[in-house]
């Protein structure tokens, strides 16, 4: 791939706190490499006010390898940028070219709000786990791995699951800011193994109703979670949510 | 949503099937005919009020959910590239919908209230011993009413087409949409279910596209 350098205009969401109001300031970069990825090129730019003695931007990052979910960022429209089945941290600089102007600004929903500049909390994700998203273990010693059979199709459909990183670029690509994609991953990577069958009712009764006290909108199948979604989760977890919802909420004795 | 989109489907289904028979070219005969049985049969009737407070149930879920959705997205993004991830029709169902009330409004005034609350019969009375089977019963003209509202009318001709128009991609949404709802999502069955949504939106809307503009074009008689 051809190595190049660019010059860039970037428009950023600047907010001292959740409170706070808010607004883009602009700031001019130069030299940018080619492979820089996207957050190496904000480094750059926070060094660069730190020297002009200004405040460095906020933004959330951890693995910077794709895995951990953290960089939240809605570049030029989009979560996690341009690149399809893509985080910030891998985005890389060769997606814009010299003299672009790029626009970023932090997750936009009632359920993540800012903590300052690009930074939301997405601890609504976190209690939606706690309400429902575990499983029953016996106590005692650690049972052999292997000890129960599983259909080789349902482990791969509840890794595929699995696979999310509840980063919340569902949330963010919906225009309903419905979490609907990530639930239904949390679900359905239990629902589908016996392991996850003893909880199964309770756990789609709960967590739902957990999704909605936290003001995450409905799910009007627009399926834009999907298409942004950087380990392509399905929408096909979605409707399994819905079922499961709909056995539980029909045949359970819970309320 | 779905359970009230599925049942409004279902009576476009039977709605247009028994408005498409005036394409007989018969004069509207079989087209009175089963005109007059829909409007005068017990079992029928009843079905109305359902479809009435399904409508009205639907409309008032799509209220509900337009106004949750809007409060869990308070702040708008500066910048959205929302066509690079989905359809601007699945975006817009709130909007098409309402058009679609709005179109319904001047549909129900056209020929539901005329034919329900007696605008029609002093106009329109058909003696049923020409419509076969139903003997000394009053019956409403509506092949004549559809011909009185658009021929020469242009206009409602033209809000006819629009308002088909926008249940055409309220349709093309809605039809899988339900299914979704409804958990069914299948890797095979499913891309045949959206093509099912596709030729069911496409014949219905073509079919009542056509009713209004083949009247006004004199293509039917
Ligand atoms: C002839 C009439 C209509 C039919 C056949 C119809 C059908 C449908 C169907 C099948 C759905 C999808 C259900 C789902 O996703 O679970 C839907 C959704 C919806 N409809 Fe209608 N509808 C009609 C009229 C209306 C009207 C008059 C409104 C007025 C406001 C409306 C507003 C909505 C809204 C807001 C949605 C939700 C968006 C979504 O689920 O994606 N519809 N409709
Ligand atoms: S479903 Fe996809 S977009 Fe949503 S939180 Fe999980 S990984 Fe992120
Ligand atoms: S920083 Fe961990 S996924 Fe991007």
């Amino acid at each position: 791939m051809e190595h190049y350098h660019m010059n860039l205009t970037l428009k950023v969401w600047r907010q001292k706190n959740t409170k706070s109001k808010g607004n883009f300031d602009t700031y001019k970069v130069k030299d940018i490499s080619s492979e820089m990825s996207f957050l190496e090129m904000f480094d750059v730019l926070n060094e660069q006010l730190i020297k002009e003695g200004k405040l460095p931007i906020a933004f959330d990052h951890d693995c910077r390898e794709g895995i951990c979910g953290m960089c939240s960022m809605f570049i030029n429209g989009q979560p996690h940028g341009p690149w399809q089945q893509n985080t910030t941290c891998q985005l890389h600089m060769r997606a814009f070219k010299d003299g672009d102007t790029i626009v970023v600004e932090p997750w936009r929903s009632q359920a993540f709000p800012v903590v300052r500049d690009l930074m939301v909390d997405r601890s609504a994700f976190d209690r939606v786990i706690q309400a429902g998203g575990y499983i029953s273990v016996n106590t005692g010693n650690a049972v052999d791995a292997n000890a129960i059979p599983i259909d080789k199709k349902k482990a791969d459909e509840a890794f595929m699951a699995a696979a999310c990183i509840g980063c919340g670029a569902c949330v963010a690509a919906c225009p309903n800011g419905s979490a609907m994609l990530f639930v239904g991953a949390k679900i359905s990577q239990l629902s589908l193994l016996p392991q996850g069958d003893p909880e199964r009712e309770s756990r789609a009764l709960n967590m739902i109703t957990q999704m909605d006290k936290e003001g995450f909108g409905n799910c009007t199948n627009v399926y834009a979670c999907e298409a942004e979604c950087p380990k392509g989760i399905s929408v096909a977890n979605i409707a399994r949510m819905n079922k499961e919802y709909l056995h539980a909420g029909l045949g359970t004795e819970e309320n | 949503m779905g359970l009230t989109g599925f049942f409004l489907i279902t009576f476009l289904i039977v709605h247009c099937f028994i408005n498409s028979m005036i394409f007989f070219n018969d004069g509207g005969e079989t087209f009175n005919h089963w005109g007059h049985f829909m409007g005068s049969n017990l079992i029928v009737r009843t079905m109305e009020l359902g479809l009435f407070a399904f409508l009205i149930l639907h409309i008032v879920q799509g209220l509900i959910l337009w106004a949750q959705n809007k409060a869990a997205r308070p702040v708008r993004y500066a910048m959205n590239k929302a066509e690079k991830n989905s359809k601007w029709y699945s975006r817009s169902m709130g909007l098409l919908g309402t058009l679609i009330l709005l179109f319904l409004i001047l549909h129900l005034y056209h020929f539901w209230v005329p034919s329900r609350f007696g605008g029609m019969a002093n106009v329109q009375v058909l003696e049923t011993t020409t419509l076969g089977g139903y003997s000394n019963q009053e019956a409403h003209n509506l092949y004549l009413a559809m011909q009185q509202v658009f021929q020469n009318n242009l206009l409602v001709v033209i809000v006819y087409v629009l308002g088909v128009f926008s249940l055409f991609w309220h349709l093309l949404h809605g039809f899988q949409s339900a299914f979704q709802t409804f958990g069914i999502n299948h890797k095979r069955y499913t891309p045949i279910i959206k093509g099912i949504g596709v030729i069911y939106t496409t014949v219905i809307c073509l079919l009542f596209v056509l009713m209004p503009v083949s009247i006004y074009m004199n293509w039917i008689n």
